[in-house]
């Protein structure tokens, strides 16, 4: 079982993203995805650099994926789209059906990409078809729970690894508008960047103040952390290639380390979900993977 | 200057009823669903049974008019079956088109009903050219409806480098998410539009009248909160008053009406080929009144520079009755909104 790194999905100061993957080349995770997949106004990393990550991840042992922005509006998105498709050295992780289009077609499609959460691929026949557009691997939809991705696997007619949201924040909604611009009574051509002040996003709460979502920029998260930390046996049982962890504000190494060690057998899961808790910027969840609302905390079976 | 290329008008049928209203009233289309989760506005009391359907096909090409299918949501594993069974009778019934967004049931209509019309769903979350060339060149789409995301600029640009026609979403509820690229309500209440076709089902919302106001949940989540006398709308959780650093307010989006009427003409200029009026969930009157407006709306563009195009108080003031809060807005249409 690999432990994969899910791109940042938060806004961080350029020198604490550069500090917080160089952190990343000694962590125990196998593939790290790189890349601005949120906003395309986010711009303290820009393609080159994050090929200069890219680089120094590789050299040290990392696979590397670059992945593509979910939300695909403008000309200039489409140009930023191409140049990552094109960039000759990495693998891609395709996050709209523009990027499946160019990944797919021309005069070299490529034959080894990534197809994102946000595809909605949710059956076998529509995987089948991705596969044989060249997609080696598939990022389960966050919402999708064990049953449905066993049984989809179980329908596969390719070999197709599979990577399924294991930690993190969910990300649950896009949209054209920025909530965190809205929140500050600012229009999102001119947000200032408010972004960069939130490591774990904006906290969102209900008129009882209990914790509902996070703001994102334009993307809503859930508020609680999705964690399958204490079901790793029913994940293992599964089959599943892949667990992904999304980058959070603080203590990603320690998660990792987490999942490395119950994966080995070093900790027992249970364990390893107790000792994650006080490192979680919130309250921990796992309904999807038990086809129960995502908000909900089931005891693992 | 010549006159704008027709735009045909797609109104919304919850029921038989609804779909006579609309073909009365000037609709060009009707759009429907089969009683089940294959598409996105499975409610209950809502939808056309096999006998409603046969006559609702039937009013409608009776007088010319197309009727469309919503397909829209994403097939399982262990339900795929219904949704190909749902493109099967859709042929059988003479559909005039499918309205899909899953890529695996568009391969299986292409096979199956190869002279059946595609049009890829909002839910598809296509939002660029190249997304939807995508769907073209794989599945042959005749037309896709773009999510409420882009500006009319960025409509144009897509109708410039496409051979698929565009349709866009005229007017009714607007949901401030990228459809398909949300999972709000699963993350409430395990339903989701996607998978479902349902957004903050009603089976878990709970009204309740505290001390503190009118409360209304969905499973269990406050969603807002309303003061005597105000008026409390459903729970639908986007447009709900939240708490963000201590301040409380339409976090998301407010209850209102996307209306574009005013776009009218410029969409008619950058080529929109059809105007989609949202609300199945919605009453006859409903439609009555709507398709009535933007009938009239349309016919004006279409009479081009003869009869310059206006929007008539009236016909605001009839829209407006309608809308979700009374009130109404052009979305990403209109950049501050963003």
């Amino acid at each position: 079982m690999k432990i994969a790194l899910g791109p940042l999905l938060y806004y961080w100061p350029r020198q604490s993203t550069l500090a917080f993957y160089a952190d990343m080349a000694d962590a125990p995770v196998d593939v790290v995805y790189l890349g601005e997949t949120v906003c395309s106004r986010r711009h303290e990393l820009r393609l080159p650099d994050w090929l200069e990550v890219a680089e120094i991840l590789t050299a040290a042992g990392k696979e590397v994926v670059l992945s593509s922005q979910v939300l695909v509006e403008s000309e200039s998105d489409l140009k930023t789209l191409r140049r990552i498709v094109s960039n000759g050295n990495f693998r891609v992780e395709a996050n709209d059906m523009g990027a499946v289009r160019l990944l797919s077609s021309g005069d070299a499609p490529a034959r080894n990409w990534i197809a994102g959460p946000t595809l909605n691929i949710f059956n076998p026949t529509t995987l089948d078809l991705f596969a044989d557009l060249g997609a080696t691997r598939w990022v389960a939809p966050p919402e999708m729970s064990r049953a449905q991705i066993a049984a989809l696997r179980d329908g596969l007619g390719h070999d197709m690894e599979v990577e399924i949201f294991a930690h993190g924040r969910l990300p649950l909604a896009y949209s054209a508008r920025c909530f965190t611009a809205r929140h500050y009574n600012l229009q999102k051509d001119t947000c200032e960047f408010r972004c960069l002040e939130f490591a774990d996003g904006i906290p969102l709460k209900t008129r009882e103040g209990a914790p509902f979502l996070t703001l994102n920029g334009i993307q809503t998260q859930s508020a609680q952390v999705h964690t399958l930390l204490g079901d790793l046996p029913a994940v293992c049982a599964e089959g599943v290639d892949l667990l992904r962890v999304s980058p959070q504000g603080a203590h990603t190494p320690e998660i990792l380390q987490l999942f490395r060690q119950a994966l080995d057998g070093l900790i027992p899961p249970a364990d390893a979900l107790h000792e994650a808790l006080p490192l979680l910027p919130a309250e921990p969840c796992n309904g999807f993977w038990h086809g129960r609302p995502g908000v909900e905390q089931r005891v693992p079976s | 200057m010549t006159s704008p290329r027709p735009i045909e008008l797609v109104c919304p049928a919850g029921s038989l009823p609804a779909l006579k209203t609309a073909i009365d009233h000037g609709a060009d289309c009707v759009y429907l669903g089969f009683k089940d989760a294959t598409n996105a506005r499975n409610f209950s009391g809502l939808n056309f049974d096999d006998k409603a359907m046969a006559e609702g096909v039937r009013y409608a090409h009776d007088r010319g008019r197309k009727v469309l299918l919503t397909l829209n949501t994403y097939p399982q594993t262990d339900n795929w079956q219904r949704w190909t069974g749902a493109v099967d009778r859709a042929a059988a019934f003479g559909i005039d088109a499918v309205i899909l967004a899953d890529p695996g049931l568009m391969a299986y209509a292409r096979k199956a009903h190869p002279g059946l019309r595609l049009h890829l769903s909002v839910q598809g979350s296509a939002t660029s050219y190249d997304a939807i060339n995508f769907y073209h060149e794989h599945f042959g789409i005749s037309r896709a409806v773009l999510p409420r995301v882009l500006s009319l600029a960025q409509v144009e640009q897509v109708i410039a480098n496409t051979p698929v026609e565009i349709e866009v979403f005229g007017f009714g509820g607007l949901c401030v998410m990228v459809e398909g690229r949300c999972a709000l309500s699963a993350y409430a209440t395990g339903e989701s539009p996607n998978c479902d076709g349902a957004c903050s089902p009603g089976k878990h919302v709970r009204w309740e009248q505290t001390p503190k106001g009118m409360e209304t949940r969905l499973n269990g989540i406050l969603i807002d909160r309303f003061a005597d006398g105000e008026r409390a709308g459903y729970p639908t959780l986007c447009k709900g008053r939240f708490e963000v650093n201590d301040e409380t307010y339409y976090a998301i989006e407010e209850p209102t009406s996307l209306n574009t009427l005013e776009l009218l003409p410029e969409l008619a200029r950058i080529g929109v080929r059809a105007i989609k009026i949202e609300g199945r969930q919605r009453s006859p009157a409903y439609v009555s009144q709507v398709t009535q407006v933007w009938r009239a709306a349309i016919d004006r563009v279409l009479a081009g520079p003869a009869e310059p195009f206006r929007v008539e108080p009236a016909w605001m003031a009839e829209l407006n009755k309608v809308s979700e809060g009374q009130s109404h807005t052009l979305g990403a249409y209109y950049r501050p909104w963003k």
